[in-house]
């Protein structure tokens, strides 16, 4: 309340205010709409601190249980130097002592970030333009609250929702018998990581109208620094001598965090760098604020056609109209990431052909076409869960549509419900279906590009379209769960998390059985490794998402619309 | 031109008896009717709260009722949705169109999916309406998207038209317009549902009124009935005042 206080006392007409009323004008409210926001979000933020706190606490019960004699170490130090790993980790600090504080520094550090980075990113949107696309925040901006209020009160619930992630998941560092200097850096980079995408969304937030394309946005730049470091981890990795990240690592603010060495050779100094980025994007952010009027993006609206084209006469024309652009940009970003990731199996090639002739040994238990095979299955994985995220949020559309009233106006014309949720699935399921094989076709080109020739596309194109199934089984869970309890949709994204863990990290961890097979991804053959494959899980799973989806539009026949 | 001879029925373009609409805890309507017969305009009021989108959603076959029955041109609107939608058009209370289609985009997605745009009509109400169609539909006032949605239902050959507080936002000039083009759909033979605040509006255009309060109807008849049961009382508002004074809440 000091700051509506201080708002009437600036309100005196003398000069010597005049500056004051600015600074308190332009701020006025902070502190009120802090306190608002964190009762509002204390369920979300809550959430976010348990499931991260839990993994924290698995991670390092799991990874010290398993790794710890001395040989189990080194085996896991050795597979910690192969291309795909350094891809999914890091640039392999400590590899020569691999205790759980090296493992978890090389091996987590890097999908912490991304976890809470997402949680920062989706937060700081939720608080600032979903608000102000909504209209809410123009309630709150009629108030006796000052332009940047709205902004800074958004920034500090996330770092008050981080900082209380980091105070928990330090607990259980210590906990799990880490030196409790050394894991106070590492939740400090991973907060600090975490709040450089979170002030990505606060530009981003400014530059677009739509709180889904600034989360969107922030993401995809997430994602980018994900691929800088693992790009410049693999250089590094591929020179002679081997080192640890290569110049391009530093240019992602991920590869500053990995570089802090934790839990090996300790160096603070990078951690300053992500305080210097989130200074100068909150600095651009607020100059961007000052110069747009509220409610609009930087991007201005052209005056479009006044009669509909031929081709608008259906549900599923609308609906593509409202996704073409964010399937686009989905579709840019897949080709570039995997044609570049391609441009990466002749080094791989190479690179195990000399550890081959080195050391024999290594011969035995890989042959060179299966690192291929072991490096386009990773990269199918990360390709497969991403296109899942794609397609689920693609599918949050169909709530946006009800929740906003576009569906029931539809649905007031001669639209059966079954045609209108089948144009709302078509786009996501067909988008997700398309992205897996430019997936599959733009690693090959890649591969082509820089003379690697076998495996030829044919192989390519198999091994992605085997993940469609399972991509399926996500987006029909999310689907089956529109139709009968869309309060119950983000479930979905939990089972894409699951994904993530158990197909990256799954084997290392000894999860039970059943514990992988709760992830689609798991029964997913790798086709591009010798052998022969099983492929009656990809015919169940198939079955499983057609049952899913049929579930899907049995639950939307029946329900209210809106839902009550 | 209005077609209602295709389909003449006997059945009244609406008919509600005793709809219950529960929704958890709270009961939304509470053994409601309602009948609209051809060629009226049939004025739906109440306050905030009281049901009408209820009412309109169930008619509309986006909500299961919970007992009573509803009944569009005989049919079940529920299970034969998507037939008797042929027959009538709709103008939500409050419109959100699709940002990023312009205001004639969306008019002209809307007819197309009722069965067709009359150009010529079309035209005539941007028009009267004095609606620029070319802007993209998240620039639009609430008033204009209003306009977008009166002008795509006004646009399409329908026999029945059910509208939700549709002057909403509307300037009296534009209000005017509305009425006036009421009067002529209704010397065509359409039939009308029209739930709104604005009594007056009601007073000029409708020939019968339902009050509706707390799920139930509570006056029902013509204009002149519903006068005539409130002997003394001058107009309509004062009625519907009389309806609530009192009232605890």
């Amino acid at each position: 309340m000091s700051g509506t206080s201080s708002a009437r006392v600036s309100l005196a007409p003398t000069s010597s205010s005049g500056a004051s009323l600015t600074r308190a004008s332009s701020l006025t409210g902070t502190a009120a709409l802090l306190r608002f926001n964190l009762r509002r979000d204390r369920i979300r933020i809550g959430v976010w601190t348990l499931s991260i706190g839990v993994m924290y606490l698995y991670c390092v019960v799991a990874l010290g249980g398993m790794f710890g004699t001395a040989e189990a170490q080194q085996q896991r130090a050795a597979l910690m130097s192969t291309p795909a790993s350094v891809l999914l980790a890091g640039p392999g600090y400590g590899l020569d002592h691999y205790t759980l504080g090296p493992i978890m520094a090389n091996e987590l550090l890097l999908w912490f970030i991304v976890a809470v980075g997402i949680m920062s990113i989706l937060q700081v949107v939720r608080l600032t333009r979903a608000e102000e696309e909504s209209g809410r925040s123009e309630l709150i901006r009629a108030g006796a609250v000052g332009r940047h209020a709205p902004s800074v009160a958004a920034a500090l619930t996330v770092v008050v929702a981080n900082v209380i992630i980091a105070v928990v998941s330090c607990a259980a560092l210590v906990g799990g018998g880490l030196a409790a200097g050394e894991s106070l850096a590492y939740v400090a980079a991973v907060a600090l990581g975490s709040l450089v995408f979170g002030a990505v969304a606060l530009v981003t937030a400014q530059v677009t109208e739509h709180g889904r394309g600034a989360s969107g946005m922030a993401i995809a730049a997430l994602m980018v620094a994900v691929a800088v470091r693992g790009a410049g981890d693999v250089e590094g990795l591929s020179r002679t001598p081997s080192q640890h990240g290569s110049p391009l690592s530093w240019f992602s603010p991920i590869g500053w965090m990995q570089q802090t060495r934790l839990y090996v050779d300790l160096r603070v100094w990078p951690l300053a760098l992500p305080v210097a980025l989130i200074a100068v994007l909150v600095g651009v952010s607020a100059l961007l604020a000052g110069r747009r009027d509220f409610g609009a993006g930087l991007i201005a609206v052209k005056p479009g056609r006044a009669d509909a084209g031929q081709c608008l006469r259906s549900p599923l024309a609308v609906t593509w109209r409202q996704q073409r652009s964010m399937t686009l940009w989905w579709a840019f970003g897949f080709a570039l990431m995997f044609a570049a990731s391609g441009t990466y199996i002749d080094s791989i090639g190479s690179m195990m052909r000399d550890m081959i002739a080195q050391n024999p040994a290594v011969g035995n238990i890989f042959n060179a076409h299966d690192i291929t095979g072991s490096f386009v299955g990773v990269l199918l994985l990360l390709g497969a869960v991403t296109a899942a995220a794609y397609g689920m949020s693609a599918l949050g559309r169909a709530r946006a549509e009800e929740s906003a009233g576009r569906a029931e106006y539809l649905l007031a014309t001669p639209i059966s419900r079954a045609r209108w949720l089948a144009a709302q699935m078509a786009v996501p399921v067909t988008g997700a279906a398309a992205l897996m094989v430019l997936a599959g076709v733009t690693t090959w080109a890649g591969a082509v590009s820089s003379g690697v020739t076998d495996p030829g596309l044919g192989d390519y194109l198999l091994a992605s379209l085997t993940w469609l199934p399972a991509v399926a089984v996500v987006l029909g869970c999310v689907a089956a769960l529109y139709g009968w309890a869309p309060r119950l949709m983000p479930v979905g994204w939990a089972f894409v998390a699951w994904g993530v863990f158990a197909g990256i990290f799954g084997q290392a961890m000894n999860l039970p059985g059943w514990a992988l097979g709760m992830s689609p991804f798991h029964w997913v053959p790798n086709t591009m490794m010798t052998g022969a494959h099983h492929y009656w899980p990809v015919a169940w799973l198939t079955v499983i998402a057609v049952a899913l989806f049929v579930a899907a539009f049995v639950g939307f026949r029946r329900r209210n619309i809106p839902v009550a | 031109m209005m077609t209602t001879a295709r389909f003449a029925t006997q059945s009244h373009p609406i008919e509600i008896r005793g709809l219950v609409k529960r929704f958890g805890s709270t009961t939304a309507l509470n053994g409601l009717d309602l009948t609209v017969g051809h060629g009226e305009v049939a004025g739906f009021l109440g306050p905030n709260g009281a049901g009408k989108s209820t009412t309109i959603r169930v008619l509309l076959g986006l909500l299961r009722p919970d007992g009573g029955q509803a009944r569009l041109f005989g049919g079940d609107p529920w299970r034969d949705a998507v037939t008797l939608h042929r027959r009538l058009a709709y103008v939500p209370g409050d419109v959100s169109l699709w940002p990023n289609l312009t205001g004639g985009e969306a008019i002209d997605l809307l007819a197309r999916l009722r069965g067709g745009v009359d150009l010529a009509r079309k035209r005539d109400l941007l028009d009267r309406f004095d609606l620029d169609p070319s802007k993209k539909a998240r620039t639009y006032s609430k008033g204009n998207r209003q306009k977008v949605a009166l002008v795509a239902a006004f646009a399409s050959d329908v026999d029945l038209f059910i509208l939700d507080e549709p002057t909403s936002g509307l300037d009296p000039l534009m209000e005017a317009v509305f009425t006036d083009y009421l009067r002529d759909l209704k010397a065509q033979g359409a039939s009308v549902l029209l739930s709104s605040h604005i009594l007056s509006e009601v007073e000029k255009v409708c020939d019968t009124v339902t009050i509706i309060r707390k799920g139930v109807a509570v006056e029902h008849g013509t204009l002149d009935e519903v006068h005539a049961a409130h002997p003394g009382v001058a107009t309509l508002e004062e009625i519907f005042l009389g309806q609530y004074a009192g009232e605890p809440e």
